[in-house]
């Protein structure tokens, strides 16, 4: 679903992605760890066809990026820490607009299974300046999710959430990891990665340090794999 | 399931909807533009106490003095609504060609600017005591001036956005490239008040004209390479 080869991304003299390969299979929720810098948002924002690569081959769900940009952008969903909702705008709205964006056809009962989905259903006609940072990030997996994408990007989605709204946010991920979408999620909160992802890559130092599933380190924990990662 | 891409012209008009439904909710660009234009139009007023004769003179200068200035103010917000919560990036993530964008916001940005000109220009008629304004061929040059300098202006603040300096920025670089836009603008509109036939203003029309469609061309172009990394 995932194919990345030799993937380097410079700006300007500063290499921030030095050769990274990079291969997710359909249906796998891979979290993509590693420590701030290390160039995690900058590979989701290339996967996400926001920005280009220097060098390499990137290839979404069969398409080459970024020549074949528009056919990767239909195939996905991305969250960010920030919400990429218009504040303005009420939950119902901001869902309609984004599914005109995506061609969506006979979106009322789109948008209303996906208010359902992230439990703002109630709440759809308020204002999204007055949800709570947790409520804005369930209704941005909505947008996310709003066309069905095959795969689906999640950069720090746990970003400034409390512990009440981060466990609402792990049934949401569940959710959508749960129908078989391809999940790539950046964290630096290794128990939630250990909790959800089925497979677990270090990025460190622009290059992938060390991948690896549950099986891996079923003697030790997630902490040390991702040290020795780190160490290596 | 995919969902097919939509076409060109609903993803504009998405775009422009969701900017009016906003703007029309919060009033926060409209009024900081309609509160300047009516502040330098009276500065204007007082300031110059003009006689008959050169306040035909000056009509079109004044007016669109404001309205740059004016415009200003509103294509700066406009994008920074885009850029300050990522929602730009929600735009780009669309599956739809990334000039749509431009144009979708170039159309909300001119719908805002003409509806400050139509309560701007009423207000000018009646401190001036200047009804030649109410012309069809002036409003004309006001929709053709209008145009080419949203055009360029969307383009410039689309860039201006991403840098720390943006409100500084956009101007700066902004009112050197609209000089002819504006200098067509303040000569044909300047003509009409004059009661000049049409033959004698077709130079600065015919410019205008000209620069809106090369504008136009233009941005459709290069917005891609703008709004990415």
């Amino acid at each position: 679903m995932i194919e990345v080869k030799k993937l380097v991304k410079r700006f300007g003299l500063k290499t921030i992605l030095k050769g990274v390969d990079f291969n997710v299979q359909p249906g796998e929720f891979v979290a993509l760890l590693g420590p701030n810098g290390a160039g995690k948002t900058t590979f989701l924002r290339i996967l996400a066809s926001l920005s280009r690569p220097s060098l390499g081959s990137v290839k979404v769900a069969g398409y080459s990026l970024p020549n074949e940009s528009a056919n990767v952008r239909a195939r996905l969903g991305v969250v960010s820490h920030l919400p990429l909702l218009y504040p303005d705008l009420t939950a119902e709205e901001n869902l309609q607009f984004y599914a005109r964006m995506y061609g969506i056809t006979h979106h009322a009962s789109r948008v209303t299974d996906v208010l359902n989905m992230v439990g703002l259903e109630p709440r759809r006609r308020d204002l999204v300046r007055t949800f709570s940072r947790g409520m804005q990030q369930r209704l941005a997996i909505g947008r996310a999710v709003l066309h069905d994408p095959e795969v689906v990007l999640f950069d720090e989605p746990y970003t400034g959430l409390d512990q009440d709204a981060s466990e609402m946010l792990d049934e949401v991920l569940r959710s959508v990891a749960a129908k078989g979408r391809t999940v790539v999620m950046t964290s630096h909160d290794l128990a939630r990665a250990e909790d959800l992802a089925t497979r677990f890559d270090v990025l460190s130092r622009g290059v992938i340090a060390a991948s690896g599933t549950r099986d891996d380190f079923k003697n030790s924990n997630l902490l040390d794999f991702y040290r020795k990662a780190l160490e290596a | 399931m995919t969902q097919p891409s939509p076409s060109f012209l609903k993803a504009v008009f998405a775009i422009a909807r969701k900017d009016l439904a906003a703007e029309f909710r919060s009033r926060e660009l409209l009024s900081a533009m309609l509160v300047f234009s009516m502040l330098v139009i009276l500065i204007f007023n007082f300031a110059l106490e003009l006689d008959v004769k050169v306040r035909q003179s000056v009509t079109a200068g004044v007016l669109w003095t404001t309205f740059a200035f004016a415009g200003t103010l509103g294509l700066n917000r406009s994008m920074a609504v885009e850029k300050d919560r990522g929602c730009m990036d929600g735009l780009l993530l669309a599956p739809v060609d990334r000039s749509a964008i431009f144009f979708g916001k170039a159309v909300s940005n001119l719908a805002f600017m003409l509806l400050v000109e139509a309560i701007v220009v009423p207000l000018y008629a009646m401190l001036y005591n200047e009804t030649r304004i109410f012309q069809w061929e002036f409003i004309g040059v006001l929709l053709l001036g209008s145009i080419g300098y949203i055009a360029v202006g969307t383009l410039l603040s689309a860039m201006s956005v991403q840098t720390r300096t943006r409100d500084v920025l956009l101007p700066i670089l902004l009112f050197p490239v609209a000089v002819p836009v504006l200098l067509a603008s303040v000569k044909a509109s300047g003509g009409i008040v004059a009661g000049l036939p049409l033959e004698e203003i077709l130079t600065p029309l015919n410019l205008l004209i000209v620069y809106d469609v090369v504008f136009l061309a233009v941005s459709y172009m290069v917005f891609d390479f703008v709004v990415e990394e």
